[in-house]
């Protein structure tokens, strides 16, 4: 019988999880910014472990998977996917871009917002 | 002292072919002047701008690789500052990236001859090992 509880239990938060996944999914950067607010504490406080698994998707580089060496000013298309729609570029920690390539791109969305190419400020 | 440099510079929508094309050849002409070499002109058309500039929402984009020391780069510069037409403009050096990406370029090539290289070998000593131990 207590097995049978404990395994309910465990059943809920994993049920509930993909809803609260689903907005954060392969969107741009600024979606998984606007679905941060149920991440610590949650839905899935009740089972800690099973609900890392579905919330933490491990971040990667898309410069270092894709292994794309050049990040220039001209490539609007490559730059706008890491500026957020008010025009600020998207901090690493919710893009998963490494360092050395963060730093690239910035200084690229900076080449490209002073020929603009990209917004300083973005639209209304 | 040869640099490569990329000129980017926005004309205003309402100038006509013939006004940018006497304006780049002027350009041009100042670069051989100064020692340098163009290397290649691209016009990259009428495109929106992300902001208003000088009330202009368009403007067409001519991309100017040149080849040549900093002077040439400074007199070329103060030349689209006074010509009344050019709305904005923008100088990168790009040598060193070249550089920089040329020899990621070789390390990759290199790491895949190296990488298709043993495991074409490997094959071999395997299969002349397989039939002895039968």
């Amino acid at each position: 019988m207590a097995d049978e509880t404990k395994a309910s239990t465990q059943e809920a938060p994993s049920s509930e999880t993909p809803r609260a996944e689903t907005p954060r999914g392969e969107g741009r950067p600024e979606g998984r910014f606007a679905s941060r607010g149920p991440r610590p504490g949650g839905p899935g406080a009740g089972g800690p472990r099973e609900s890392r698994k579905y919330f933490r998707r491990k971040k990667v580089c898309k410069f270092c998977v894709e292994k794309i060496e050049a990040i220039n000013y001209k490539d609007v298309r490559l730059l706008a996917q890491f500026v957020a729609e008010s025009g600020k570029i998207v901090p690493r920690r919710l893009t998963g871009v490494c360092t050395p390539h963060q730093r690239r791109l910035s200084s690229a969305i900076k080449q490209a917002r002073n020929i603009a190419l990209l917004p300083y400020a973005g639209r209304p | 002292m040869n640099r490569t440099y990329e000129l980017m510079f926005i004309v205003r929508p309402d100038m006509a072919e013939e006004d940018l094309d006497k304006l780049v050849s002027t350009l041009e002409s100042q670069v051989a002047a100064s020692h340098g070499t163009v290397k290649s002109v691209e016009r990259m058309g009428k495109r929106r701008l992300a902001y208003a500039v000088r009330r202009f929402q368009d403007g067409m984009y001519v991309l100017l690789t040149v080849e040549g020391g900093g002077e040439l780069i400074h007199e070329l510069e103060r030349r689209l500052r006074v010509t009344e037409p050019v709305i904005k403009f923008l100088t990168v050096r790009i040598d060193e990236e070249q550089k920089r990406l040329e020899k990621i370029k070789q390390i990759r090539e290199s790491r895949r001859k190296a990488s298709s290289a043993p495991s074409a070998a490997a094959p071999e000593p395997g299969a002349d090992a397989a039939p002895a131990t039968v």
